[in-house]
């Protein structure tokens, strides 16, 4: 699971009023490198929660994002290429996000995170 | 300018909006921004010609697009650019002769290279015969090299005649010749490399690689774009965006499929790497009836493309508890200490709502002008005049294509436009919609059952075996599978329903 995926994800339990963002429990995390996209980058940045994306990036062992952002940024190369690698190189393995209001962990196996939700839930 | 476009012969309703998405991924209509709505390309049809001929004329703005869609294209087999035509090859000459010098001349130089194809529809001709008809091309100054691979450039002899005998092609009336420059055509390689009998997973609902092409084609599928299926499967429709250069993301309710597979070398990830193709962004397991998505979240994806389960051969889940939500067992909670391994009960899915659900997932979470494309079953009924598609109002339908996939039922493929905002009202309404399933559960799983309506036992009213072995067919003879009798013996041609293995046949027809 890369950290696009995460930042779209929320526990969307009955009653539950704050599902985003998820705590990641990180047990396996691997690196895959993916060719940049310029373009797909932008267009991503508009609509990435960034002060989620941060943390969640610290929790996977990566924490050379800036902590504020703004579309100038777009313009470095550097920006960009750290951006990239957090969004799309990380693999979350082996794992568990956790709901921040009931705790409730939703597993991660073979980097696919199971977001069903159980009988009584919906 | 008109070019003269030549299709294959097959999956006749996807041709023209194929070429119609392409036309509008090149640029055609970069001049008139007509609104919401996609601008059309003018077409115009050879003279005595069928709608359902091959041959077709059509206004594109120039060479450059013209060659771009013929090469992206599925169906188109050729695109030229037209130097004459005339019922005989006098007035083929005649035609040619008085066509612009300007036109001609610059592919006609000395130190370029060229061949001539001549290509008859509804008959074999011999080589000696094609070999007569090029030599009588000698009044076209050629001054090129002749080279049979890969030449610079590729001229055309087609002949369309009525040859009398009812070969499967629309009837034609009178014989038309034609000669042009070749611009572009379909890739013939592609579909042989992505096919699926060599993938290394599949599924019974698999879509096969023509279809998945021109689902991506009609999503406008390119560098990129970030494209999702909700009910990803196996994933052959994503392969197909993914070729073309999207990103692409998938879920599915089915966790075994989607992160099992059969095996750490035959699972999604393995059918990408296969191809060489770069792996979806994101996989998960979720359910598009309860989907996981942040509330904040919309406009992200910039097409979804999808075959969702019609019930029929693969039927649809949701969460929920089957027996919960029958009314058959009181509410119950799951004990914690299950509760890690615990795989929730799924309930079945009504089309109805399915649908209901993927328009309100795309709505909210299509770029605007994204596209939303995919597959809606339809009994076909003699007496059901009109097919009623699905509608939302924040789309606008723009290409309905049917396959034939037996006498009971087709797919319709439908390529619909996000032109409208997802407001608080519409947003609110779906909710409503989504309670109100929940509480008539039954109700529409009988009412929306085609399950039982494509397989339920066959009408009296169908000729006996043994009889001419005609189906009753309101359509034309040369639409999906055709059955021509030829006095006591049946001849069946195969248009190719389903990719090149499957084929639906009910009755007392030749099984084969």
């Amino acid at each position: 699971m890369r950290l696009l995926t995460h930042n779209m994800l929320s526990s969307n339990i009955k009653g539950v009023e704050k599902g985003f963002p998820l705590r990641i429990e990180a047990e396996k995390v691997v690196e895959k490198p993916v060719e940049m996209n310029a373009d797909f980058l932008r267009k991503m940045f508009e609509k990435v929660e960034w002060k989620a994306f941060v943390e969640a990036s610290r929790s996977m062992g990566y924490a050379q994002l800036p902590e504020e952002v703004d579309s100038g940024m777009l313009e470095s190369d550097e920006f960009l290429s750290r951006f990239h690698h957090a969004l799309l190189e990380l693999h979350l393995e082996e794992g568990a996000l956790v709901c921040p209001e009931t705790g409730r962990r939703f597993p991660v196996n073979k980097g696919i995170p199971n977001m069903l939700l159980h009988e009584d839930e919906v | 300018m008109w070019y003269l476009c030549v299709f294959y012969h097959r999956l006749l309703d996807y041709r023209k909006p194929e070429v119609e998405s392409l036309a509008h991924l090149f640029g055609a209509f970069e001049d008139e921004q007509n609104g919401d709505v996609p601008s059309q390309l003018q077409w115009k049809l050879p003279i005595h010609h069928h709608p359902d001929s091959p041959f077709h004329f059509v206004n594109l703005p120039s060479e450059q697009v013209a060659r771009s869609i013929a090469n992206r294209s599925i169906l188109v087999k050729g695109m030229y650019e037209l130097w004459g035509e005339g019922g005989s090859y006098e007035e083929l000459k005649d035609s040619v002769l008085s066509y612009p010098d300007e036109r001609k001349l610059p592919y006609l130089e000395a130190g370029s290279t060229f061949k001539i194809t001549v290509d008859s529809f509804g008959k074999v001709m011999s080589l000696n015969e094609q070999k007569e008809l090029i030599q009588g091309l000698a009044y076209i100054p050629f001054k090129g090299q002749v080279k049979l691979k890969n030449p610079d450039h590729n001229f055309w002899l087609i002949e369309i005649d009525n040859y009398g005998r009812n070969n499967g092609l629309p009837p034609i009336v009178q014989r038309r010749i034609f000669f042009g420059r070749e611009v572009g055509g379909a890739d013939r390689k592609l579909i042989p490399t992505y096919q699926l009998k060599s993938r290394t997973y599949l599924g019974p609902t698999a879509m096969d690689a023509e279809m998945a092409f021109l689902m991506a084609n009609q999503a406008l599928a390119t560098s990129g774009k970030l494209i999702y299926d909700p009910f990803v499967g196996t994933g052959s429709i994503l392969v197909g965006a993914a070729h073309f250069g999207a990103l692409t993301m998938g879920a599915d309710i089915d966790i075994r499929v989607v992160r099992d597979g059969r095996g750490p070398n035959c699972n999604v990830w393995s059918n990408f790497e296969q191809y060489g193709l770069p792996m979806p962004v994101g996989l998960l397991r979720a359910d598009n009836n309860r989907p996981p998505w942040r509330s904040g979240l919309k406009e992200i994806f910039d097409a979804i493309i999808c075959d969702p389960p019609y019930g029929v051969r693969a039927g649809g889940r949701k969460s929920g508890g089957r027996k919960l939500l029958k009314g058959a067992v009181e509410p119950y909670v799951v004990p914690d200490d299950k509760r890690t391994d615990h795989i929730p009960s799924t309930a079945p899915y009504s089309l109805v709502e399915c649908v209901h659900d993927l328009l309100d997932l795309a709505a909210k979470m299509l770029a605007m002008r994204g596209r939303l494309v995919f597959f809606y079953p339809v009994l076909r009924d003699d007496d059901c005049a009109e097919t009623h598609f699905p509608e939302h109002p924040c789309f606008k339908l723009i290409s309905s294509s049917e396959q034939i996939l037996s006498s009971r039922y087709s797919r319709v493929l439908l390529t619909m436009v996000k032109v409208g905002a997802y407001t608080k009202e519409i947003a609110e309404a779906a909710r409503l919609k989504h309670l109100e399933f929940r509480e008539n559960h039954v109700k529409w799983l009988q009412d929306g059952n085609l399950h039982s309506a494509v397989f339920s036992p066959i009408d009296a009213q169908l000729p006996e075996a043994g009889d001419s072995k005609f189906i009753k067919d309101p359509k034309p003879k040369y639409r999906g599978n055709y059955y021509v009798g030829l006095g006591h013996s049946t001849v069946k041609i195969k248009v190719g329903i389903f990719g090149d293995s499957f084929f639906f046949l009910v009755g007392g027809l030749d099984n084969s």
